[in-house]
């Protein structure tokens, strides 16, 4: 029994030996693989446009991060990679638009939109406090009455 | 009625800004190189390897850059309309063959007839990166001074050429 035990454990183990063989370092070099992976997560990929260069399978995706890769590898900094891209492509290849003057609306419109709606909110509860409510003896009676449980319709 | 008018003038603003974001063309991104110098290469020509193109040795005349290739669909929609555009001799037309293979290439071009003063091969597709290439076909207009002055994405139509491209050309070349 033990050992028929063991040989199923044994085989249960199996498929985490065949997995672990696939799952070999894709790349000779993981630390620059994972800077690759970095700057390709912050660029926009223009034939598939709501995905970044790193998921994306799209020919110019893979180009661009083998660019990103000899890039890195002559030495150059993250921010010329990115100018870099920004110059041939333009702003659209950031997958985060900048902050400047045409895009104000973008970043800061959301913002004015909540203080507009908690202003006009503000303003119609300072309207409303200010109105007095009146209430008539005849109404006030009836309300006591429902608070003390012995109304009864008055007919 | 006054309490109407407020929703009512913000849902017609609205719908302008609906409006005009559904006649927009998401796939046609605002090239950053318009007004620039084209970005330089040095590529051999797709006839004859040995022969190697600048955009210095293109400098004092108006250019044409098409980049097309003979996997891509759409440049044989495009192709006859450069194909016309080549017989008005308007400009110097080159080719810009992205990431294709020479003998394909040059069967296609003898299929469909070559437009092209000659085509530049640019197998591994890296001055279509200098050049902002994100989908095949492409078209690039630059001056006698090496700036390019306009970029059309996707397949050149006989109205854009009619609107956009001869009209340019005109000026470029009266320039």
């Amino acid at each position: 029994m033990r050992k028929l035990m063991s040989l199923l454990f044994a085989l249960l183990l199996l498929p985490q030996i065949a997995l672990a063989r696939e799952a070999a370092p894709v790349a000779e070099d993981p630390a620059l693989e994972a800077r690759v992976t970095k700057i390709a997560e912050e660029l926009r990929c223009l034939v598939c446009q709501n995905q970044n260069i790193a998921d994306s399978h799209a020919e110019l995706a893979i180009d661009l991060k083998n660019q990103v890769r000899e890039m890195l590898k002559k030495g150059m900094s993250d921010k010329e990679i990115i100018d870099f891209m920004v110059s041939r492509y333009g702003d659209f290849v950031l997958y985060r638009p900048p902050v400047k003057g045409t895009t104000w609306l973008l970043w800061f419109g959301p913002f004015v939109l909540l203080a507009g709606g908690l202003g006009f909110l503000f303003m119609r509860l300072r309207r409303r406090q200010g109105q007095e409510v009146t209430i008539s003896d005849a109404d006030r009676a009836t309300a006591e009455a429902l608070l003390d449980g012995n109304y009864k319709e008055q007919q | 009625m006054r309490r109407f008018l407020l929703p009512l003038g913000l849902f017609i603003v609205l719908a302008g800004f609906l409006a005009v974001g559904l006649g927009l063309n998401p796939r046609e991104v605002p090239s950053p190189l318009i007004g620039k110098p084209a970005p330089d290469f040095r590529l051999a020509k797709l006839h004859q390897p040995e022969a190697v193109v600048t955009p210095a040795d293109l400098r004092g005349q108006v250019w044409l850059l098409n980049v097309w290739a003979s996997w891509c669909v759409s440049c044989r929609q495009e192709h006859p309309v450069l194909v016309d555009l080549a017989r008005h001799k308007l400009v110097t037309m080159i080719g810009l063959d992205y990431k294709d293979g020479r003998d394909a290439a040059k069967a296609w071009l003898n299929e469909h007839g070559d437009p092209y003063a000659f085509s530049l091969f640019d197998g591994d597709g890296r001055v279509g990166i200098d050049y902002g290439v994100y989908g095949v076909p492409e078209t690039f207009l630059v001056d006698r001074d090496g700036i390019i002055r306009y970029k059309h994405i996707g397949p050149l139509t006989d109205r854009v050429v009619k609107e956009k491209i001869v009209p340019l050309l005109k000026e470029l070349n009266r320039a």
